[in-house]
């Protein structure tokens, strides 16, 4: 009976219904984009740091968890390895520069990842091999570096960077493609420790270094339960460090907090946004009703047979508005240009499908009352 | 006709309070209809019977009294029981908004038999052959918009009648219609009351619209001023006006 009437009623109003439908749709591509923006924007950021094989980075103390600004010497790392829990720890260097591209000519921006081969940090070769040894000039490159660049395992890559003020350009071979690495909005080449530390950029200052130094050092530990207490025993016995787990560094990446939320409060305002444009619209509809429902009131239906429809209706109309968002959203997502940082993952599509989804019984919630609250008296002008 | 009492009122009376104001709108009305009447209940506009009816109807508590339908004292039942009773033993027709828009006629009058939860391929043949026999067997499929007044008030009369109810009211039913329709919709009522046995009640304020009826009662300031159920009487009360 419930459905009867929801279903007969949006049936002979079509247009009314469709063009509602419709809003709804419109409120579904925002979101959608919304949450893939967010996604693609963090993953561009984080996705070498969400990816690396280990538990804890370990951090200047004074760096404020800031890999650009932390110094972890050579002596440092053997120090981490010796506390007890630690399974494996590798150094990691992180700078930035360019690839020249033979091709077309023009330059592409890289994050320049010095890794130990073999310990944590270094990245997993899905096409060719790894680092022959610790003091190879080999280059591994991310997915998105050889997809944009079209470079291929066996080609040479030539690094552009600026060492003591000058542009120095050094040629290596490119042995071995890794995944999607990306870090800092940027595809990703990793050279061994050794190298990335000859050919990153560096200031003035700190190139007379005598001793090898990186940014930050990843720890392995032996049983990811224990992360916490091995992450205190090294601070406690490494003099000048501070461990976190992966995602706290991830959080202090540069940017990275502040612009995940404004992303989220974006999403959350539309959805805000969508409740109260279904409440209103269900709400309006309502009153225009209220003689009608007072004639089923008083002919014998019950209120839970009135509510019931209301409610039907409103998923109906919802469902329908965000699976036409959803088949929108794919279609523009096919024929977005490449470039723009947007990634549809499975669990932020989901949460916002779901979110979508009640968002009308929410916004509804109104309507049902009022329907509810009608008096059957009305039928009688009372 | 039948003499088992269907519609008893003892001393029913409604009071609405407004501030410190108390108005009675139906003052001590006792009333007897037996099956197979058709009655109308007449007085002009804010005398009470649109009150009396709502009472009838179980849309409304009275302040006093008791309204007995099948000797069933509405005042005993619940909420819920009194909108299934509702459901199952009154037809109700109204002045406006009586059909529901986005329903076919056919819709419509199907829709008592969903509520009473007896709807089924020989209930609806049966909604059919009633529309059919009201002459909207061309119509079963219109939406109401696309009904003159005369024809909406005769789907509604069959979706009173459609589920066998004991009790029919209906609310100024030729309210908006012209002389010779509103005839032809009390006609209709009337017949079919009588030939079913049903008990009806009819609330005008148009005495003319009283040729078909088996009994007027008439209501003024909420009292029952006069009962009339000689032919005679009835004729000379319709002359008179």
């Amino acid at each position: 009976m419930a459905f009867f009437l929801a279903f007969k009623e949006i049936w002979r109003n079509q247009v009314r219904f469709l063009s509602f439908s419709a809003v709804i749709a419109l409120i579904t591509v925002l979101v959608l984009f919304i949450a893939a923006l967010a996604q693609g924007l963090a993953m561009a950021n984080k996705e070498y740091l969400s990816k690396v094989d280990g538990e804890l980075i370990v951090f200047d103390e004074n760096a404020d968890l800031m890999a650009s600004s932390s110094l972890i010497r050579r002596s440092n790392l053997n120090d981490i390895q010796r506390v007890d829990g630690v399974a494996d720890a590798g150094s990691v260097g992180f700078s930035s520069g360019k690839i020249f591209l033979k091709s077309s000519g023009e330059f592409l921006d890289v994050s320049l990842i010095g890794v130990d081969p073999n310990k944590p940090g270094a990245p997993p070769v899905v096409e060719g091999q790894s680092f022959s040894n610790n003091r190879s000039s080999d280059v591994i490159i991310d997915a998105n570096v050889a997809e944009d660049s079209g470079l291929q395992v066996g080609d040479q890559i030539t690094i552009v960077t600026i060492r003591n003020d000058e542009e120095t350009y050094n040629t290596l071979p490119v042995v071995g493609i890794t995944d999607g690495q990306q870090y800092l909005y940027a595809g990703s080449i990793f050279l061994t420790n050794k190298t990335w530390d000859e050919v990153r950029t560096t200031g003035s200052a700190n190139a007379s270094l005598a001793e090898l130094t990186s940014n930050v050092v990843i720890v392995k530990v032996e049983n990811p339960e224990e992360t916490e207490i091995v992450a205190q025993d090294i601070e406690n016995q490494v003099s000048g460090t501070e461990a976190v787990d992966i995602d706290i560094a991830i959080e202090s990446l540069p940017g990275y907090s502040a612009q995940q939320s404004t992303l989220n409060t974006q999403q959350g305002f539309t959805l805000l946004i969508g409740i109260l444009v279904i409440g209103g619209f269900f709400q309006i509809q309502m009153l225009q009703k209220i003689p009608q429902i007072g004639v089923l009131k008083a002919i014998g239906t019950t209120n839970s047979v009135v509510a019931h429809s209301v409610v039907l209706q409103i998923i109906l109309i919802t469902t329908f508005g965000v699976f036409i968002g959803a088949v929108i959203t794919y279609l523009l997502a096919a024929f977005l240009p490449a470039g723009i940082p947007i990634l549809f993952s499975g669990p932020s599509v989901l949460l916002a499908v779901i979110s979508l989804l009640l968002i009308g019984p929410i916004g509804g919630l109104v309507s049902v009352r009022l329907a509810i609250s009608v008096e059957p008296l009305i039928a009688l002008r009372l | 006709m039948e003499n088992n009492i269907v519609i008893e009122t003892r001393n029913l009376s409604k009071i609405f309070k407004s501030g410190s104001q108390s108005i009675k709108a139906v003052d001590q009305a006792s009333i007897e209809i037996h099956a197979g009447e058709f009655v109308a209940l007449v007085g002009p506009s804010g005398s009470g019977k649109t009150t009396m009816l709502a009472m009838l109807a179980a849309l409304l508590t009275p302040s006093e009294g008791q309204v007995l339908i099948n000797g069933q004292d509405l005042a005993r039942m619940s909420d819920k029981e009194r909108v299934y009773f509702r459901g199952k033993e009154i037809g109700f027709a109204f002045q406006a908004n009586n059909l529901i828009p986005f329903l076919t006629v056919l819709e419509n009058v199907d829709l008592m038999l969903r509520i009473n939860n007896n709807y089924s391929k020989e209930t609806r043949q049966d909604a059919i052959e009633l529309l059919t026999r009201l002459g909207l067997g061309d119509r079963l499929y219109s939406l109401p918009r696309q009904l003159s007044g005369g024809q909406r008030q005769r789907a509604s009369i069959a979706r009173t009648l459609i589920h066998k109810p004991s009790v029919v009211l209906a609310d100024e039913p030729t309210a908006n219609l012209d002389t010779e329709r509103a005839y032809q919709v009390v006609e209709i009522y009337a017949d079919l009351i009588h030939e079913q046995n049903k008990t009806g009640i009819m609330v005008t304020h148009d005495l003319r619209m009283c040729r078909y009826v088996d009994k007027i009662i008439q209501i003024e300031d909420g009292k029952i001023t006069s009962i009339l159920s000689n032919q005679s009487d009835i004729d000379d009360l319709i002359a008179c006006h």
